[in-house]
């Protein structure tokens, strides 16, 4: 039994009330944090469970809020009424662990190219659109009270934080000066009621099943903002898999998911500023995935990260698309 | 002169063999990982075989845009630097037809099948030689 599994096994029987674990796997998505699959026996039963944690006890990245504070997110959604999976245990410095939490295994599917155009969900995309602004606004009903480490960012300082993020990875990029240009030059004033928000909520972060959303994952990103950035993210070019006239994470119309949010008690949208939260996206994916150059050259020389770093020019064949096909640019 | 086969051909071998060979024989996090590895491979064939002459092109596009002489890495720096500054109009024709080849050029190398560069391609009729490259 390797060492983790030894301390599993001891959590399991420790704090879980269970027998042991078995099964225990690497899983390969998630590209930040190590994130685990093993089965909790208990009264002989076996039920799977994820383990999500930072081995050294590290942050992941600057922005993210921390595995604790994310477990504690996942708890104060579901009392909102947002589908998450639950949390039986967050990690303790004499768990031996590391930092994280355990949740629930949430069956489903997470891959954007099978949500988009998969025959399995063709019924589940007349109305995942909408859902998803039903749930987005479960989602910024949440009380950033809670949750005072989180950072309280306007969209200029968002666009700001990205911008010194692209200076920082040291390669020129001529398209990206072109976009935060036009991201200064047309930016959305502070917003009047700044909400909290997922920050990520897109596919690959949403369990999906034929009936719609199971789960909300990987809440590492959350923060306080305009609540325009969780629509607007969705949205973006990056997550529709080829499905051009579904702009909605190559599943819906944009149309849907504000009626769904505003159904659902959303504040109004701004469908003035929609598309400058598209462009945001796209710049923000492309300084994410540039990001991993040097992360690739010095922390984490895996080819995965190589290859992402190399899709940044996805977004700037999509900022084009965006600024300069036609006369919109200025 | 180094002898044959070139390297976009070995490197395409390469990655076939990961790809139907290697991969059926794995699962999980290393099935995942191979089929990345073969993915990366193609790219880098795909950089030999077009990289070269595109980046030759922007050279001088960047060279008579800019007035002045350089390196790639220098030449883009200034033309950020310009841009960032307002002395240059990425709206201006000349420059946005420059940043159009240059993209187009990246997106047939990185992601030749992503849906954006897809929809580019269709929407853009192919303007130079560099583009005709990246047609399957």
């Amino acid at each position: 039994m390797s060492e983790l599994a030894g301390l599993l096994d001891e959590l399991a029987r420790r704090r879980l009330g269970g027998e042991g674990i078995s099964g225990l796997a690497r899983m390969s998505a998630g590209a930040t944090q190590e994130i685990w699959r093993f089965n909790l026996v208990k009264d002989g039963a076996e039920t799977p469970l994820i383990l999500r944690r930072a081995p050294g006890g590290d942050r992941v990245s600057e922005s993210a809020v921390g595995l604790e504070t994310e477990a504690a997110l996942i708890g104060a959604a579901a009392v909102k009424g947002v589908p998450v999976p639950s949390v039986p245990w967050v990690l303790t410095p004499e768990d031996g662990i590391g930092r994280g939490f355990l949740m629930g295994f949430v069956e489903g599917e997470t891959l954007g190219g099978r949500i988009a155009r998969g025959e399995a969900f063709a019924h589940t995309r007349t109305f995942l659109a909408r859902q998803c602004g039903e749930v987005l606004a479960r989602i910024h009903t949440m009380d950033p009270g809670q949750f005072p480490n989180l950072r309280r960012l306007t969209p200029a300082e968002l666009v700001a934080q990205y911008r010194d993020a692209y200076r920082a990875s040291g390669w020129p990029r001529p398209v990206f000066e072109m976009t935060f240009r036009w991201l200064e030059d047309h930016c959305p004033p502070p917003p009047e009621h700044a909400r909290l928000v997922h920050g990520d909520f897109r596919n690959g972060n949403l369990m999906i099943g034929p009936e719609g959303i199971r789960a909300v994952l990987d809440w590492e990103i959350a923060h306080v903002a305009d609540p325009m950035e969780d629509l607007g993210w969705l949205c973006t070019s990056s997550w529709r898999f080829g499905v051009v006239d579904k702009p909605v994470g190559g599943f819906g119309e944009r149309e849907a998911l504000w009626e769904g949010y505003e159904a659902a008690g959303g504040a109004p949208v701004n469908r003035h500023h929609a598309l400058w939260w598209e462009v945001y996206g796209s710049m923000r994916w492309g300084v994410m995935c540039c990001g991993m150059a040097t992360s690739f050259r010095t922390t984490d020389p895996n080819v995965e990260r190589a290859v992402i770093a190399r899709r940044t020019s996805e977004t700037e064949v999509d900022l084009m698309r965006l600024l300069a096909s036609g006369s919109m640019a200025a | 002169m180094q002898d044959e086969p070139r390297p976009p051909e070995i490197l395409a071998a390469v990655a076939r063999y990961l790809r139907d060979i290697v991969a059926p024989e794995t699962k999980g996090h290393i099935n995942f990982n191979v089929r990345v590895c073969a993915n990366a491979l193609e790219m880098m064939r795909r950089h030999l075989e077009i990289a070269p002459a595109a980046e030759a092109a922007e050279l001088g596009r960047l060279k008579a845009m800019l007035g002045m002489d350089g390196d790639l890495l220098a030449l883009n720096a200034e033309l950020c630097r310009r841009l960032e500054s307002g002395a240059i109009d990425p709206a201006a024709p000349a420059v946005r037809e420059h940043l159009w080849e240059t993209t187009m050029a990246k997106l047939a190398v990185d992601q030749p099948t992503y849906w954006g560069y897809r929809a580019a391609l269709a929407e853009r009729p192919p303007a130079t030689e560099t583009q005709k490259v990246q047609e399957p």
